[in-house]
């Protein structure tokens, strides 16, 4: 058969690396016919940092402030569950005070991913302004944040065993007073953008996922929940103390990108739930176990000697990782943030896997964009909710 | 025969009264069109400055406050910074065809500007067809869109220039069918005489009343022949970085900025003209007339202000749209022009024959 002479040549397209559409550095090599997607390939690499080799020459109080480099929106999850790992391994127990001022912070920090989720989404739409309604919000939370922690987004806050350090006076009242603002915030992006029909017509029916999809592939989070399964590892696993809170897992059933937004924004008001039931009901006690602290002592006594006091500094005692392997998880905002662990016998992992959320979320892009336009690729890839640094960790 | 050498002097003299008179005549020609090209410079320059302030408002923050007195010499700050760029052409592009580009987009928009009223009889060209010159000469600017993106040899570009000649023709329909219902209801395609046939009534005689589907209609398609947003795809910045736009650096992509803003504020004003009543004051049994007859200075320019005082709602309209909404697909957009607005149009334009008909 005659090629006809105005025969299709697909286009490549290449959404290089650094482009203006705040999704980190993913580099997408599409291939277009016209207007319409036929391929799409992702390249990842360009934000990697060898986190995991790193992590095998760190003691677990080292490592911590390079944990929230990974998903550095949501940083609280990263530094539980690089604490929640020893703490497993070794057997410690958390206090209760402090298992509920990390059930706090974690919320916090998940508002803050999915506020942070919601202005790249909306400028990707085209609406430019929700971006700087959602640092507003950001903001306080950084705030609050600034005030317990002392540091605005990297905080190195969790310890093994509990938290460095306690809420300062006065910081309920003020997150108190941050969770009714919260909640008229929401109800002003519900006003501003859900009933929004151009919004509505950019989202609905873009991308969508089935159940059976969503399990075969291996998604957490939000793109599991939108598609009709009710999973959430707060409820499965019941992991800190997220028992004793009253909350609903929130899911919906479509599997395209509004129901994904849909779940991201009734998320955050779930949160909002949890931390003022958290704060309401906070005991007091301990905030911090401190027989992790109790380390052996039997290292290193001939460099603790008299003799070698001025000759260099002494190792800081570090928590003694026994030679195990474990798995431990946490719902981050993006889906289902996991570490494997195998230990030494030292103060160093031999092996520390991370299975991010964001690289597992990522594979279905390709899928997902094969039959849909130009302009869809960026509503897609915004719902899924990846950020590089954990991607390419 | 003998020249008396007074004769030779009076008549060298009358020859020489002759040629400057022409002189005169000739710089007389250029002494409107330069205030006008004036007065739509400094328009641009406000709008930009409103367009930031605006935008500011919206989104919670200050806008620019450092360019002179509250930001105002913002927008001349930066054209200047500008026209200082190194002006880079794609090396295997066509570079003839790449330099034209954005010279005819603001050509044609400009061109346009001499047909409208500013005030009573305030018209560079008080044409009998004075709107259809309006449209007929902004159809060039797709034309313009189309060079630029063909000269740069660029995939994004190219996608985006043709995306652009798209848009702009499929919204070009329903503009010319809404004008074409106006220019019904007044008799006449001039816009001297549209403006006058709103003057009766005041407030009531807009012909926003009479064409209530038509307003909206050339509302929705000037936004789209604007490129603003929400109709904005082919600059879209996170999908084709800036389309057309891409390989343009220094005073060209300065033109460009310049013509999406010469194409708002000559829309805006075809709106007023159009719709809102142009120069007319619209209190009722108030008629400028009277003021343009008594103190013709102070007629004109308060007709002046009243029209830009109408276009400057709409420009707020516009602007606040811009940063409120989000931005539709390509196939969405040419579905919203040819199946939504089209039909309206021409089921518009059939309301308005029909009434005339009848109202005969």
């Amino acid at each position: 058969m005659k090629r006809p002479v105005t025969g299709k040549d697909l286009m490549i397209v290449n959404m290089g690396p650094h482009h203006p559409s705040m999704h980190g550095v993913l580099r997408l090599i599409v291939t277009l016919d016209g207007e319409d997607v036929v391929d799409c390939e992702p390249i990842l690499g360009y934000l990697h940092r060898g986190m995991e080799k790193i992590a095998e020459n760190r003691a677990i109080i080292q490592y911590l402030p390079y944990v929230t480099r990974w998903d550095y929106l949501a940083t609280m999850f990263t530094e539980a569950i690089t604490v929640n790992g020893p703490e497993q391994l070794g057997n410690i127990q958390v206090p209760k005070r402090a298992s509920y001022i990390r059930v706090i912070m974690l919320e916090l920090s998940r508002i803050a991913s999915h506020l942070l989720w919601l202005g790249p989404f909306m400028a990707d739409i085209g609406a430019q302004t929700p971006f700087f309604y959602i640092f507003r919000e950001r903001e306080f939370v950084y705030d609050l944040f600034e005030a317990a922690t002392g540091m605005r987004m990297m905080h190195n806050f969790f310890r093994i065993g509990g938290i460095a350090a306690d809420l300062p006076y006065g910081w309920i009242d003020k997150c108190l007073d941050f969770c009714d603002y919260f909640l008229t915030e929401v109800v002003e992006y519900q006003k501003l953008i859900t009933r929004n029909p151009i919004f509505l017509e950019r989202v609905e029916g873009v991308g969508i996922i089935s159940g059976e999809e969503a399990i075969n592939w291996g998604l957490s989070g939000p793109m599991l929940r939108a598609s009709g399964i009710p999973w959430d590892l707060r409820k499965v696993d019941r992991y800190e103390s997220y028992d004793e809170f009253e909350w609903e897992i929130q899911w919906q059933k479509q599997g395209d990108s509004l129901a994904r937004y849909l779940v991201r924004l009734s998320e955050m008001t779930e949160s909002i739930k949890i931390i003022q039931q958290a704060l309401e009901g906070l005991p007091g006690g301990p905030y911090e176990n401190l027989e992790s602290r109790g380390f052996d002592r039997k290292r290193n006594t001939e460099w603790n000697d008299f003799e070698y006091r001025f000759i260099s500094k002494k190792p800081s005692p570090t928590f003694e990782l026994s030679k195990q392997e474990l798995y431990v998880r946490v719902e981050a905002p993006k889906g289902e943030l996991g570490i494997f662990l195998i230990g030494d016998q030292s103060g160093f992992p031999w092996r520390w896997k991370i299975r991010p959320p964001g690289f597992i979320n990522l594979q279905i892009l390709p899928e997902l964009v094969k039959r849909m336009k130009l302009a869809d690729i960026m509503t897609i890839l915004g719902s899924i909710d990846i950020i590089m640094g954990e991607v390419d960790r | 025969m003998i020249i008396y050498a007074t004769e030779v002097q009076t008549i060298n003299s009358f020859v020489r009264l002759e040629s400057l008179k022409e002189v005169y005549g000739l710089i007389w020609i250029f002494v409107p069109i330069f205030s006008l090209i004036l007065g739509i410079i400094t328009g641009v320059l406000v709008i930009v400055w409103l367009e930031r302030e605006i935008s500011a408002g919206i989104q919670q923050r200050i806008g620019p406050e450092y360019a002179g007195p509250l930001g105002i010499l913002q927008a001349l700050a930066d054209g200047t910074k500008l026209l200082f760029k190194e002006d880079l052409r794609p090396s295997r592009g066509n570079t003839p065809l790449f330099s034209i580009g954005p010279s005819i987009a603001v050509i044609s928009i400009l061109l346009s500007y001499s047909v409208l009223p500013f005030s009573n009889h305030l018209v560079l060209a008080d044409l009998n067809i004075g709107i259809f010159l309006w449209i007929a000469i902004s159809s060039i600017a797709p034309i313009g869109l189309l060079i630029s993106g063909y000269g740069s040899n660029n995939k994004y570009s190219f996608l985006g220039g043709l995306r652009a000649a798209a848009q702009s023709i499929s919204y070009e329909i329903p503009l010319t069918l809404c004008v074409l219902s106006i220019s019904l209801l007044s008799n006449s395609l001039s816009t001297v005489d549209i403006v006058e046939a709103q003057s009766k009534y005041g407030f009531w005689g807009w012909n926003l009343w009479r064409q209530p589907i038509g307003f909206i209609i050339f509302l929705i398609s000037s936004l789209a022949e604007c490129e603003r947003l929400p109709f904005d795809l082919p600059e879209a910045e996170e999908e084709l970085i800036a389309g057309y736009q891409t390989e343009y650096s220094g005073i060209k992509f300065g033109l460009f900025y310049v013509a999406s803003y010469l194409n708002l504020l000559i829309s805006s004003l075809f709106v007023t003209v159009l719709y809102l009543g142009g120069w007319n004051i619209s209190i009722p049994y108030v008629s400028i007339l009277e003021l343009f007859e008594r103190d013709p200075i102070f007629g004109t320019t308060i007709g002046i202000f009243i029209t830009l005082a109408k276009t400057y709602l709409f420009l707020f309209i516009s602007i606040a749209t811009r940063w409120t909404l989000p931005r539709l697909r390509m196939d969405q957009l040419l579905n919203l022009g040819w199946k939504f607005l089209l039909p309206i149009s021409l089921g518009n334009l059939l309301l308005t024959t029909s009434f005339q008909l009848f109202s005969l």
